[in-house]
C-alpha cells in the first residue's frame, strides 16, 4: 500500500498551477495505465468512486482487478473570488473535483494577507478544516500536504498560510510541502512585499518543507524555452503529449482538455511539473524509491532552514521534430545552470547545504554516479556535508521524454532572493505606506510586521553565517579512546 | 542444520531475493564437475539449510522472513521468486506498513520498531519452527536507509533476546561514500555500534567496491541495483554454501565460532577470485597455485579485488618502530570449491605476520573445500576474515558522522522521535572503540 497526499491550492495562482498539476497527472497515469484499472500509483492522489451517490463513496483498491469508475481528485480548493474556481468547474477537470470540496468567497482579498489571513481565515476557518477533514478520512494512510499558492496576492498568502498553520494545529505528523510562487520586483500588485513577508513567517515556523518559485525565473524560462523551438511551433504545449493513447479511461478525461494557452499557462505548467516529478518517485516504481518525508530528512538539517531551490532539465522535448534525445549528461550539466533554476539565483556560486537529484526515466545508478563526480569539483559544499548528495530513481518517465532531471537543493543562495525581497519590504515600511489597509483588520496588529520582519532578518543571518562560516568553526576534534 | 534469512528493508529484501536465487540457481548448474550422486547430496544439502520442502508443492520455500515499511519492493521480491519456477517465499511471511521511515533510523528503531516487533517475532517464530535444527539467523540490512538500519537494529535485538543460542550474522551494505542518503553517516553510526553489541558477526561489502567489480572484473557498462546485489550475493554464497573441513561439513554457526574468536572483534570481509564476465570465463583457465597467491595479495595490500593489487605490500617490509604497512587478522577462513580442490595448497596463508601477535596460524586459519564447482566457475577461492580493511571506511563513516554531529546538523530530525544526544554519543564511543581495537591489531 502506498501513502497518500493531499493538495489544498490557495487562490488564483494555486488554482490554477493546481489545475495544470492534475492535468499532467492524469496524463502521466493515462500513459503508463493503459488498461483504466484503478491502482496504487492512482490511489495517491486520486479517489476511485461511485458517483451516483450524491456524496461519492470511495471504491477501494481491489489489488488491481478494479476498474476505473469515476477519479477525484484528493485536492481542496479555496479561493476568496469565484472567477478561477468556477472556470475550472465549466472546463475540462470539472469531473476531478465534486463541489464538496471547493470554498469560495465572492469579494476578494484586495491584496491584503490580513484580510485572507485574519479575516477570512476567521470566516471560513471551521468550514476550511471541515473539508480538510473530509478528504483526510478518505486517505488510509495520509502522509503529505500540498499546499499551493502565491506570496504577493491577499488569497494565496492570507489564507494560504491560515491553511498551513490550521494543518500544523490538526495534523501535526502529516508532511507540510508548500510550493509558494513569489512576486517578481517589478510585480504590479503594490503590497505585494507586505504580503510576502508576512506570510513568510508562517512558512518558516509551520513548513516542513518549502518550494519557492519566482515569477520572474518563470517568466525567463518560458522565453527560453520558446526561443528554442522553431518558429511556426511556438504556443504548442511545452511538454509532448505526443505518444498518449487515447483509448483509456483517463484519456477520455484528457481529450476534452485541449484549449487555448492563456498567458500564465506554460508558468503554471512548469510549477506543475515540479511537483509531478517531486513525487514521482512517490507514486511509481523505481530501483531507488525516495519517499517524500526522505526529502525533508535529508535536505533540511536546520529546522528553520526548509527553503529549497529546484530546477529541472530538459525544460522541452521537441513534439514533432525526430530529433535525438538529449545527452544525459548534458540533463545533469542543465540543471545546475543558472537558466534552469525556478528562482532567480545561481547555487552554483554559492554554499550547498545538501542536494538531491531526482532522476526519472531509463538512467541507471552508474549515470547518476558518473555526474556527480562530474560535477562535484565545481561546487562549494558545507563542510560537514561534503558528501551531501541524495539521489532517487524512478523508472517512469514524464510523458514523452526518455528521462527528466530535478534537483533540489538546500543552498545558501536563496538567501538574496529573501534580501532583495526585505528591502523592498523595509522601503515600503519605513513610510508606513499603506499599513491602515491592513491594521484596520480584526486581529491584525502592527507586531505583526515587526516580527515578521524579524523572523526574516534571522533566516537571512542563519544562511549567511552558514555561507561565510562554510561550517569549519563548529567542528571539533574526534572522541579519543584511553588505551 | 538450517539458517533463517531476514530480509530488512528495501535493499535486504532486493538482496534476500537475489541469494535465494543464486542459491536456486547454483543447485539446478550443469555446470557441477562432479558425479551426478555427489551433485545430488550437495542440492539436498543446500535445499535443507535455506529451503523448506513443503508436500504438495511443486517449489520450495526460503527459509525467509521479510520487513519492510512499505510494501513495494517486498511484492516485487516475492513476485520475482515466483518466476523461478523453482522457489518462492513462504506465504504470510512479509511484513509491511504503508508508511517508510524516510532514511530516519530513529523514526525506524524508536516508533516502527517496537510496533513491528511483536508481528515480526512472530513470523520468526513461525519459521524458526519449521526448521529440524535450527542453527542461526543471517540478517541482512542496509546502513544508510530508515527502515533496513533503524527497524532492522530493533528486530536484531529482538532475535538476541528470543534466540540466545542462536548465532546471528548480520550482513550489512555499506552505503556509496556519496549519493545514496544525505544522513547515512549517522544512520550508520547508529546501527553498527548497536549491531555490535547484539550480533554475532558483521560482514561488511561496500558498495564503492562492488561497485568497481562490476565495471573493471564484470565488465558491466551500465551497472544497476541488480548487478551490485549480484557481487554481493556471489560473495555471501561463496562462503555460505556447504563446504566441508578436514573432518565434516562445517555450518554457518561453526564457521562464525571459527572467525570472531574475541567479542571485540566481529568485522568481517569477503574476497574472491576469480570474478569475471561469462564471456571471459569460457576463455580463461585457473591454477590453484595462481589463485592461492593472488588472494593472499588481496588480502595483504588490502584491495577488493585482483585486478590493480599493489604487489609492493610484502609481510617482510615493517617500519623500524614495528608498525606494519600490511593488512592482519584475527582469524581467516579460505573456502576452495570446484576441480582438484584436493590439490589447493594454502600453506601461503600459516605465515604468522599475517596474523596479530595474539594468536597463531594454526588456529587462526581454516581451510574449506568443496568439489562441487560454485556459480559456473570451474575453480574459485573465497576468503573470509576478521581484519582490519573494514576500518578504513569505518573510519570515514565515523568522521562525517562526527563532524556533523559537532555542528548539530539534521540531530533535530532524530530527537523529534525520541533519541537523545546521549544515544549518539554513546555510538560514537562504542566505534571509537572498535577502531582503536582494529588498529591494534
Amino acid at each position: 500500500m502506498m501513502t497518500q497526499s493531499i493538495v489544498v491550492q490557495v487562490g488564483q495562482c494555486g488554482n490554477q498551477i493546481g489545475c495544470q498539476f492534475w492535468d499532467l497527472a492524469l496524463k502521466e497515469h493515462a500513459s503508463v495505465n493503459k488498461q483504466g484499472i484503478y491502482d496504487e500509483a492512482l490511489c495517491s492522489f486520486f479517489r476511485n468512486v461511485d458517483s451516483r451517490y450524491d456524496d461519492p463513496v470511495n471504491i477501494s483498491l481491489s489489488n488491481g482487478k478494479g476498474r476505473i469508475r469515476a477519479l477525484k481528485a484528493r485536492a481542496v480548493l479555496v479561493d476568496m473570488e469565484e472567477g478561477v474556481v468556477s472556470e475550472i468547474m465549466k472546463g475540462p477537470l470539472r469531473d476531478v473535483f465534486d463541489c464538496k470540496q471547493l470554498i469560495t468567497d465572492v469579494s476578494g482579498c484586495g491584496n491584503n494577507w490580513a484580510v485572507g489571513n485574519k479575516m477570512y481565515g476567521g470566516q471560513y476557518g471551521e468550514m476550511i478544516s471541515e473539508t480538510i477533514r473530509r478528504a483526510a478520512e478518505h486517505c488510509d494512510c495520509l502522509q503529505c500536504f500540498f499546499i499551493l499558492h502565491s506570496m504577493g496576492g491577499g488569497t494565496g498568502s492570507g489564507v494560504g498560510t491560515f491553511v498551513l498553520n490550521l494543518l500544523a494545529d490538526e495534523y501535526p505528523d502529516v508532511y507540510r510541502f508548500v510550493t509558494a510562487v513569489y512576486p517578481s520586483g517589478e510585480d504590479d500588485v503594490v503590497t505585494s512585499p507586505y504580503n510576502s513577508v508576512l506570510a513568510m513567517r508562517e512558512l518558516t515556523e509551520h513548513a516542513d518543507c518549502v518550494l519557492p518559485v519566482e515569477n520572474q525565473a518563470l517568466v525567463d524560462i518560458v522565453n527560453k524555452i520558446s526561443q528554442a523551438i522553431p518558429s511556426g511551433k511556438t504556443g504548442k504545449r511545452v511538454y509532448s503529449t505526443s505518444n498518449i493513447k487515447t483509448d483509456s479511461t483517463l484519456t477520455a478525461i484528457d481529450n476534452t482538455t485541449c484549449r487555448d494557452e492563456k498567458p500564465f499557462d506554460a508558468m503554471n505548467n512548469i510549477v506543475a511539473n515540479l511537483l509531478l516529478n517531486m513525487t514521482s518517485s512517490a507514486r511509481f516504481e523505481g530501483s531507488l524509491n525516495v519517499d517524500l518525508n526522505e526529502i525533508t530528512m535529508n535536505l533540511v538539517p536546520y529546522p528553520r532552514l526548509h527553503y529549497l531551490v529546484t530546477s529541472q532539465s530538459p525544460l522541452y522535448v521537441f513534439k514533432d521534430v525526430h530529433l535525438p534525445p538529449r545527452r544525459l549528461d548534458q540533463m545533469f550539466t542543465d540543471a545546475f545552470s543558472k537558466d534552469h533554476q525556478l528562482i532567480k539565483a545561481d547555487p552554483k556560486h554559492s554554499l550547498y547545504l545538501a542536494c538531491s537529484l531526482m532522476v526519472r526515466g531509463n538512467v541507471e545508478m552508474s549515470d547518476i554516479r558518473r555526474n556527480i563526480d562530474r560535477l562535484k569539483p565545481n561546487l562549494k559544499f558545507i563542510r560537514w556535508n561534503e558528501d551531501g548528495w541524495k539521489t532517487g530513481l524512478c523508472n517512469i518517465p514524464p510523458v514523452g521524454q526518455p528521462y527528466s532531471l530535478l534537483t533540489m537543493s538546500n543552498n545558501t543562495c536563496i538567501r538574496d532572493s529573501f534580501t532583495s525581497l526585505k528591502d523592498r519590504f523595509v522601503k515600503l515600511y519605513k513610510r508606513k505606506a499603506h499599513i491602515h489597509h491592513y491594521t484596520s483588520v480584526d486581529g491584525m496588529e502592527m507586531g505583526d510586521f515587526s516580527s515578521s520582519l524579524e523572523s526574516l532578518n534571522s533566516l537571512i543571518t542563519d544562511y549567511d553565517q552558514l555561507d561565510k562560516s562554510q561550517g569549519v568553526e563548529t567542528l571539533v576534534s574526534r572522541l579519543q579512546v584511553a588505551s | 542444520m538450517s539458517m533463517i534469512t531476514v530480509q530488512l528493508g528495501q535493499c535486504g529484501n532486493q538482496i534476500g531475493g537475489q541469494l535465494f536465487s543464486t542459491i536456486a540457481d547454483d543447485i539446478t548448474s550443469t555446470k557441477h564437475m562432479v558425479t551426478a550422486n555427489k551433485n545430488r547430496e550437495y542440492g539436498e544439502e543446500v535445499v535443507r539449510r535455506y529451503f523448506n520442502t513443503p508436500e504438495k508443492s511443486e517449489f520450495v520455500e526460503a527459509r525467509a522472513v521479510m520487513v519492510d515499511m512499505e510494501s513495494k519492493v517486498i511484492a516485487q521480491t516475492c513476485q520475482e521468486a515466483k518466476k523461478s519456477g523453482i522457489w518462492k517465499y513462504p506465504d504470510k511471511q512479509q511484513y509491511c506498513q504503508k508508511r517508510g521511515s524516510g532514511n530516519n533510523w530513529a523514526h525506524g528503531y524508536c516508533v516502527h520498531g517496537p510496533n513491528v516487533k511483536d508481528k515480526v517475532m512472530e513470523m520468526v517464530q513461525r519459521e524458526a519452527e519449521k526448521c529440524d535444527r535450527l542453527s542461526g539467523f543471517l540478517s541482512l540490512l542496509s546502513l544508510a536507509g530508515g527502515t533496513g538500519s533503524g527497524v532492522g537494529t530493533f528486530i536484531n535485538e529482538a532475535l538476541r533476546d528470543e534466540f540466545p543460542h542462536s548465532f546471528i550474522m548480520n550482513q550489512v551494505v555499506w552505503p556509496y561514500n556519496t549519493g545514496e542518503v544525505i544522513v547515512q553517516n549517522y544512520n550508520a553510526v547508529l546501527t553498527l555500534s548497536h549491531l555490535y553489541q547484539t550480533a554475532d558477526a558483521v560482514v561488511v561489502m561496500e558498495n564503492d567496491h562492488l561497485h568497481k567489480i562490476c565495471s573493471q572484473l564484470l565488465d558491466i557498462k551500465k551497472i544497476s541495483f541488480k548487478d551490485i546485489n549480484k557481487v554481493v550475493c556471489h560473495k555471501l554464497a561463496s562462503v555460505l554454501l556447504p563446504a566441508c573441513d578436514s573432518q565434516e561439513i562445517i555450518h554457518s554457526g561453526m564457521l562464525l565460532h571459527h572467525l570472531v574468536p574475541h567479542p571485540e572483534y566481529k568485522l568481517l570481509s569477503i574476497r574472491n577470485i576469480p570474478q569475471m564476465s561469462a564471456h571471459v570465463m569460457e576463455f580463461s583457465t585457473f591454477q590453484w597455485y595462481g589463485l592461492i597467491k593472488h588472494l593472499r595479495q588481496m588480502f595483504l595490500a588490502d584491495a577488493a579485488m585482483e585486478e590493480g593489487i599493489d604487489w609492493q605490500v610484502k609481510t617482510g617490509n615493517d617500519t623500524p618502530r614495528g608498525s606494519v604497512r600490511h593488512n592482519r587478522s584475527l582469524a581467516n577462513m579460505l573456502i576452495v570449491r570446484g576441480k582438484d580442490v584436493e590439490s589447493a595448497d594454502h600453506s601461503l596463508f600459516l605465515e604468522d605476520k599475517l596474523y596479530s601477535s595474539w594468536t597463531h596460524p594454526d588456529l587462526a586459519f581454516t581451510k574449506l573445500s568443496q568439489s562441487r564447482a560454485f556459480n559456473q566457475y570451474e575453480k574459485c577461492a573465497a576468503l573470509i576474515s576478521n581484519n582490519r580493511s573494514p576500518t578504513l571506511p569505518l573510519n570515514y563513516i565515523v568522521d562525517k558522522a562526527w563532524n556533523m554531529f559537532s555542528s548539530r546538523a539534521y540531530v533535530h530530525q532524530y530527537t523529534k522521535h525520541g533519541l537523545t544526544d546521549e544515544d549518539f554519543m554513546d555510538s560514537f564511543v562504542t566505534l571509537e572503540q572498535v577502531l582503536h581495537n582494529y588498529k591494534k591489531l
